[in-house]
């Protein structure tokens, strides 16, 4: 019950979150689904936001968890710039083409 | 302070909606990922900003930017390098990044917090995106390997019987984990749920065939969501809910498309089955009617309206460079060529678009399937480039087929349909593909790169 009363705000905004998101994407035409994917995906990486939160409060002299900090951090900033980078990639192919051909 | 930090939240959840919201026009898309990647940094500025302090030690700073710096670079190389037919394997490691910090995350928050002060809900969200994770780290990289062709099917009973119990325990050890029953620390525990879970995740993909990879793909990335969302029920981070959840709606939403598309249902796509033929269906002897490349040739130069239908043999061949050449050729002789795209080709959803984009064909040319089959009868010719189970006319009148019900790209509706194809193998499916034997369609054998630039090659010369 305490864990009701301590987080009812959050419980409110995921199930807001849950409806914005499927009435968002569910716009999203099929051609573009890839890019939509993996530009999902990118933002999962937000979970790098906990990895650093955690990152600093661990001890310096605890090697263990500091290095699967260290690694955590590593793949959630991996998750991000390489969701981001190949999405901008693949979006890059669509865009130019209809300047040219007009 | 405190509303400075509250505010550059706010913003950054609103930039993730907003490039989601752009992504659903081609034009504004790439302002879209713009959007939501400087929402990102934003989102991991303010977080360091709010979380150090004075006291934070200089070795895990060191570690915490030496991290960042690498995952940055590394992320951009991979993203550079990688082919348009590799994609979704990528797509799939990145998944896999993200489900294995999640779950290292929920390691060392264990180890950090005081077990005895903490309260259940907190243990319990610390669970779920441990295990979330786990199976999505290791659910990705067996996809991705499956992607690679690396790793096959494995669809013994062994393995579906041990993923079931797995599956199993990771609801029940939680429990009685809970009632007193497992007498380990809650860190130790912590640690022999993530090996169960990651075990899992390998058992989960492995018996579910590679052409539902793009179901899996989607699912397991709306699964990394969903950690990620529990990680931010820990910490009260409201972005890192949004973020998760945005995610989690996206996946299973593409999911559910993908298994429409296969008029499968998103059970039997996981346990890796097939609907068997009934028994009495007994495979009628087809006549198949080969073409030579001139012969295609010809067809091709007297055709006003083209459709070409690629599948995921185009991708293997490579072929989509040679395809948007051909496309160039008929169009300079004023013929109108489309793409008629079903929504499962390729290895993931949106693949097709994706591999013809980079072949410079404009996504006005496009068409899904539904507008394709509308216009079905005023195409002079169909060229089927390594698709199979998405034009067998058997799936709209053969209820006795395993593909009946789902919904197919009516070729045989057109004026001649030509299939290129490697040999008479089956597709995924397994079943016969009653186009081939129908009078309009006949089969040109063959590599689909070197058909295709064999084709061009005669074109010229007429």
């Amino acid at each position: 019950m305490d864990f009701i009363n301590q987080h009812i705000q959050e419980i409110y905004f995921v199930i807001f979150c849950v409806f914005i998101g499927i009435e968002v994407i569910s716009n999203v035409p099929a051609i573009l689904h890839t890019p939509l994917m993996s530009g999902a995906n990118a933002i999962s990486g937000v979970i790098l936001v906990g990895a650093i939160i955690v990152m600093l409060k661990v001890p310096e002299d605890d090697y263990l968890n500091l290095t699967l900090g260290g690694i955590a951090v590593f793949l959630g900033t991996l998750n991000i710039s390489g969701g981001f980078f190949v999405t901008g990639r693949m979006l890059k192919m669509f865009s130019p083409k209809k300047e040219n051909s007009k | 302070m405190q509303a400075i930090i509250e505010i550059g939240y706010l913003l950054a959840t609103l930039s993730f909606l907003g490039g989601l919201k752009f992504m659903s026009s081609p034009k504004n898309a790439k302002t879209g990922n713009l959007i939501a990647a400087s929402g990102m940094t934003l989102a991991v500025v303010i977080t360091f900003i709010s979380a150090v302090t004075e006291t934070v030690p200089y070795t895990n700073l060191i570690i915490l930017f030496l991290a960042i710096a690498v995952g940055t670079v590394v992320g951009k190389r991979l993203s550079d390098k990688v082919e348009m037919t590799g994609m979704p394997q990528l797509v799939s490691l990145f998944n896999a990044t993200g489900g294995g910090c999640a779950m290292l995350l929920g390691l060392v928050e264990a180890n950090q917090m005081d077990a005895a002060t903490a309260i259940l809900g907190n243990k319990i969200l610390l669970i779920s995106g441990l295990i979330t994770g786990a199976v999505a780290l290791t659910g990705s990289i067996i996809a991705e390997r499956k992607l690679a062709g690396k790793v096959k099917d494995r669809r013994t009973k062994l393995v579906i019987f041990s993923a079931r119990f797995l599956l199993l325990l990771m609801f029940l050890l939680p429990g009685l984990y809970f009632i007193g029953f497992i007498p380990v620390e809650f860190t130790v525990f912590m640690y022999i749920l993530a090996v169960i879970a990651m075990v899992y995740g390998v058992l989960f993909v492995l018996p579910i065939g590679g052409a539902d990879m793009p179901v899996v793909i989607s699912l397991l990335n709306s699964i990394t969501g969903i950690a990620t969302a529990f990680a931010g029920f820990v910490y009260g981070n409201k972005v890192m809910i949004a973020g998760g959840i945005f995610v989690g709606a996206a996946g299973i939403l593409l999911t559910l498309l993908m298994c429409k598309a296969m008029n499968r249902s998103l059970m039997k796509v996981l346990a890796g089955t097939f609907k068997k033929s009934k028994g009495g269906a007994v495979e009628e002897e087809q006549e198949i009617k080969g073409i030579s490349v001139s012969e295609t040739a010809l067809a091709l130069s007297f055709a006003q309206r083209v459709a070409i239908v690629p599948g995921y043999g185009l991708a293997v061949a490579q072929a989509q460079h040679t395809c948007g050449q051909l496309q160039q050729m008929l169009e300079k002789r004023n013929c109108e060529v489309d793409y008629i795209i079903h929504p499962v080709a390729g290895r993931m959803p949106g693949h097709m678009n994706v591999l013809l984009a980079e072949a410079n064909v404009e996504y006005s040319r496009l068409k899904e399937m539904d507008e394709g089959n509308e216009n079905m009868s005023q195409y002079d010719m169909v060229l089927v480039i390594g698709a199979n189970d998405v034009v067998n006319p058997a799936a709209e009148n053969n209820p006795d087929s395993p593909v009946y019900g789902m919904p197919i790209i009516r070729a045989h509706e057109s004026k001649q349909v030509v299939v290129m194809k490697r040999s008479m193998g089956k597709g995924y499916a397994g079943v016969q593909n009653d186009l081939f034997g129908l009078d309009n369609c006949s089969i040109l054998f063959g590599d689909a790169k070197v058909s295709l630039q064999e084709i061009i090659n005669q074109l010229k010369l007429i």
